[in-house]
C-alpha cells in the first residue's frame, strides 16, 4: 500500500515538473520574435476593446439598452477567445508533438493540460484588462462577483474536456479540425457574444431557452450579470428557476467523463498512431 | 546464484496496422462502417512475434538485428511507448523514459532553457537541475554557448549537451539506442567511459547497436532479432558473431540461423586437427597450440590465425595472432598441400576457462575458408594469478608437411 502511494506521488511529481516546463516554454516562445514581447498579451485585448467599442457601441449603437455594454462585449470576447484557444490548440497538440511521443514515455495528458494552462494565464491577463475598463466605466459589480472563480472553473473544465476529446479523435480522424472549425463558426453566432441576449429573449423566448443551456453562453451571461450590470439576464432568469443550472452542469460533467475515458483508453496508442 | 529480474518479456507480439491511404478520415470510417468493412484499407505488418526473454539486474544486455528487424520496436515497448498486442512486459525498477538523445530539444530555446526542459523530461525539477547545471555544462564543454539558441549549435554540440544530460538520469534501468553512431572519437571515448562507470555501478543497461565490437565488449548477454523473431539468445560474443555471419552469408541467400554453428566457412581449406598442450594449465609454463590444415583448392594466399577469449561472461577476446601479422606469409598454395602451424606463448591467463578459436581465411581476409570457434578449451588453474592482464609474446612456426 505504502509503495503504491509512493509510486503515485512519484508519477504525479513527474507530471508537475513537465507541466511547469512546458507552460513556461510555451510562454517564452509565444512572443519571442516580437519587439514588444509580453506587452502584446495586454495590448491585444486593449486594442480589441477599442475596435469593438467604436464599431458596435458607437457606430451601430448595439446595447444602448444595457449599461456598460462595451465592457460586457469585451468580457464575452475574452471568455470566448479562451474557449477557442484551448479547443483549437488541443486538436493539433497530440499530433504536433508526435516526435516527442514516439521517443519519450510521459503522461500524455500533460500535453493537453499544459496548453490549457498557458491559455489560462492568457485569460488572467485579459481579465485584468477587463477589470481596468470596468473600473474606468464604473461597472455595477454585484456581491455575487465572488462566484466568478466558479464560472472560470466551469469554463476551464469544459474547454479542457473538449480538448482531450478532440485531440484524441484527431489522432485517428484527420478531418476533426475542419469539422470543429465549422462548429465553432456556428457556435460563435449561437452564443451571445456580439449581441445583447436580452433582445433575443424578448423576441424569441424559446430560442433563447435553447441557446442559454450552452455552458459557454451560460458562463458569459452569468459573468456579465455579476460583473457588469444585473440587467444582463441569466439562465436562472430565463427558466425562472436556479435548478435549470443543472443542465449546463450536466453537459460539462458528461463531456468531462466521456472525454476523460476516451483519452485514457486511446492515449497508450498515440505513439504508434500519430 | 539467484539473480533478480529487471525486465521480463513474456510472449510479446506486436503488429502495426498500416492504412493504405496516408490519411484516415471520418468519412472513410463511416462509409466503411456502414458497409460492414471496417479497416479494409489497412494491412497488418508484423513487427515482433512471440518474443520472450529476461534481463537480470546489473546486466548489460544487447539487442542486435538488421534494420527493420523489430529491435527498435522492442526497445520502445520496453520503454512503455508502444503497447504489445499480445504478451506482457514486466519492469522492476525505475526506467529512463528515453530511447534517444536530445528528445524534446527545441531549437528556438537557448541551451540553458533546453537543459531545464530536457531535465524535466528526465524527471528533474528546476531546483534539481539548478544544483547540477554547472556540471552538466562543463561535461558538455559548452560553457560559452549556453545563452545561444540551440538551432545555432552544431550537431556535435547538441549531442554533447544531450549526452551530458542523459548521464544525469537517476534510474535503475537505461535504454540506449545507437548513441555511439554519433560524435567524434573524443565523444565516443566519453561514452565508453560512462558505460564502464555504469557497469561498475551495476546498473541494468539495454543496448541496441549495429556495432558488434561494442556489443561484444560491453554486453554480458544479447539477443538477435531477425524477421520479427528472436533467433538467438546467449552470451554477447556468440550473438555478435552470429550477427556478423548473417551478413557474410548473404551472398548465398538469407542466413539460416537455426544452423548457427561453431564451425563454418567455404572449406577451400580446412583444419584437420587442433591440439593444445597442456590442456589443463596450472602454472606459468608455456602453452603450445598445434594445428594441421589442408588446402582443397589452389589458393593465392592463406592466412591462419587463432585467438583466445573468455568463455563466460562477455566473451572478450584477450589475444591472438596470425601468420600475416607475424610476417610469415603463405602464398601460392597448391591443392592438396598440408601445413602444420605451431603457436607457443607463456601462460598469462588467470583462473578460468578460455575458448580457443582458430580460422583460415583468404587474401585480405575477404574469404573465410574455415572458422572454428571453441576448437579447444583451455582450463587454467593458477596458483599465483597475474596482477594485470597482458598480451603474451607469441612464437609462430609454420611448416609444410611432406
Amino acid at each position: 500500500m505504502k509503495t503504491k502511494i509512493q509510486h503515485l506521488r512519484a508519477k504525479y511529481r513527474y507530471s508537475i515538473i513537465l507541466l511547469r516546463e512546458l507552460v513556461v516554454n510555451d510562454f517564452k516562445l509565444r512572443y519571442q520574435h516580437s519587439a514588444l514581447g509580453y506587452l502584446w498579451s495586454l495590448l491585444k485585448p486593449f486594442s480589441q476593446f477599442l475596435i469593438l467599442y467604436v464599431v458596435f457601441v458607437k457606430v451601430l449603437g448595439i446595447g444602448a439598452n444595457i449599461p456598460h455594454f462595451g465592457v460586457a462585449l469585451l468580457l464575452g470576447i475574452v471568455l470566448w477567445s479562451y474557449f477557442t484557444e484551448v479547443t483549437n490548440g488541443s486538436i493539433m497538440a497530440i499530433v504536433g508533438r508526435g516526435d516527442l511521443l514516439r521517443k519519450v514515455n510521459f503522461p500524455r495528458y500533460v500535453v493537453i493540460l499544459s496548453g490549457s494552462l498557458s491559455a489560462l494565464i492568457n485569460l488572467a491577463i485579459n481579465l485584468a484588462v477587463v477589470v481596468i475598463f470596468m473600473l474606468i466605466d464604473k461597472a455595477q459589480v454585484s456581491a455575487y462577483a465572488i462566484l466568478m472563480p466558479l464560472l472560470i472553473v466551469e469554463l476551464f473544465v469544459f474547454a479542457l474536456s473538449l480538448g482531450f476529446l478532440l485531440s484524441s479523435l484527431y489522432v485517428r480522424f484527420r478531418d476533426v479540425n475542419h469539422i470543429w472549425d465549422v462548429v465553432m463558426q456556428a457556435a460563435f453566432f449561437a452564443t451571445p457574444i456580439m449581441y445583447v441576449f436580452n433582445d433575443i429573449y424578448d423576441k424569441y423566448p424559446v430560442i433563447a431557452k435553447i441557446m442559454i443551456v450552452n455552458p459557454v453562453a451560460q458562463i458569459i451571461q452569468d459573468s456579465r450579470h455579476i460583473l457588469m450590470h444585473p440587467k444582463n439576464i441569466t439562465l436562472g432568469y430565463v427558466y425562472g428557476s436556479k435548478l435549470a443550472y443543472l443542465i449546463p452542469v450536466a453537459i460539462v460533467t458528461v463531456t468531462a467523463i466521456v472525454a476523460g475515458l476516451y483519452f485514457k483508453k486511446r492515449s497508450p496508442y498515440f505513439a504508434e498512431e500519430v | 546464484m539467484s539473480k533478480n529480474i529487471a525486465i521480463k518479456v513474456d510472449r510479446v507480439s506486436k503488429h502495426f496496422m498500416l492504412p493504405h491511404e496516408r490519411s484516415h478520415t471520418l468519412k472513410s470510417t463511416l462509409t466503411g462502417f456502414l458497409s460492414g468493412k471496417r479497416n479494409r484499407k489497412s494491412t497488418k505488418q508484423r513487427a515482433l512475434k512471440n518474443i520472450s526473454f529476461e534481463i537480470y539486474e546489473g546486466e548489460f544486455f544487447g539487442i542486435v538485428g538488421r534494420n527493420g528487424s523489430g529491435k527498435s520496436t522492442l526497445l520502445k515497448m520496453l520503454a512503455g511507448i508502444y503497447q504489445p498486442n499480445k504478451g506482457t512486459i514486466e519492469v522492476n525498477g525505475k526506467l529512463v523514459p528515453f530511447i534517444e538523445l536530445g528528445v524534446g530539444f527545441n531549437g528556438e530555446l537557448t541551451g540553458r532553457e533546453n537543459v531545464y526542459l530536457n531535465g524535466a523530461l528526465l524527471g528533474f525539477s528546476k531546483k534539481e537541475v539548478d544544483a547540477q547545471y554547472e556540471e552538466i555544462v562543463a561535461f558538455a564543454e559548452l560553457e560559452e554557448f549556453m545563452d545561444q539558441k540551440l538551432k545555432n549549435y552544431s550537431s556535435g554540440m547538441q549531442v554533447r549537451l544531450a549526452f551530458s544530460l542523459a548521464t544525469r538520469a537517476k534510474t535503475d534501468i537505461l535504454l540506449v539506442d545507437e548513441v555511439l553512431a554519433v560524435g567524434d572519437a573524443d565523444f565516443q571515448r566519453k561514452c565508453f567511459k560512462y558505460f564502464r562507470e555504469l557497469k561498475r555501478q551495476k546498473k541494468t543497461v539495454v543496448f541496441v547497436s549495429h556495432d558488434m565490437s561494442s556489443v561484444q565488449e560491453y554486453c554480458d548477454r544479447a539477443i538477435l532479432i531477425e524477421n520479427s523473431e528472436l533467433v538467438l539468445e546467449g552470451n554477447s560474443y556468440d550473438v555478435g558473431s552470429a550477427y556478423t555471419r548473417m551478413f557474410s552469408d548473404q551472398a548465398d541467400g538469407p542466413a539460416d540461423l537455426s544452423k548457427i554453428k561453431r564451425r563454418w566457412g567455404n572449406e577451400k581449406a580446412r583444419f584437420n586437427s587442433v591440439k593444445v598442450d597442456p590442456k589443463s594449465i596450472a602454472s606459468k609454463e608455456s602453452i603450445t597450440v598445434y594445428a594441421e590444415f589442408t588446402a582443397r583448392e589452389n589458393l593465392e594466399e592463406l592466412i591462419v590465425g587463432f585467438k583466445v577469449r573468455e568463455i563466460d561472461g562477455s566473451g572478450t577476446a584477450l589475444f591472438g595472432t596470425n601468420n600475416k601479422i607475424q610476417r610469415q606469409e603463405l602464398k601460392n598454395i597448391q591443392k592438396g598441400e598440408t601445413y602444420t602451424v605451431q603457436w607457443q606463448f607463456p601462460n598469462t591467463l588467470n583462473d578460468g576457462k578460455y575458448a580457443l578459436d582458430i580460422g583460415l581465411s583468404g587474401q585480405d581476409y575477404a574469404e573465410t575458408y574455415d572458422s572454428w570457434d571453441e576448437a579447444q578449451i583451455l582450463s587454467v588453474n593458477k596458483i599465483e594469478p597475474n596482477p594485470y592482464p597482458s598480451s603474451p609474446i607469441i612464437k609462430t612456426r609454420l611448416a609444410k608437411k611432406s
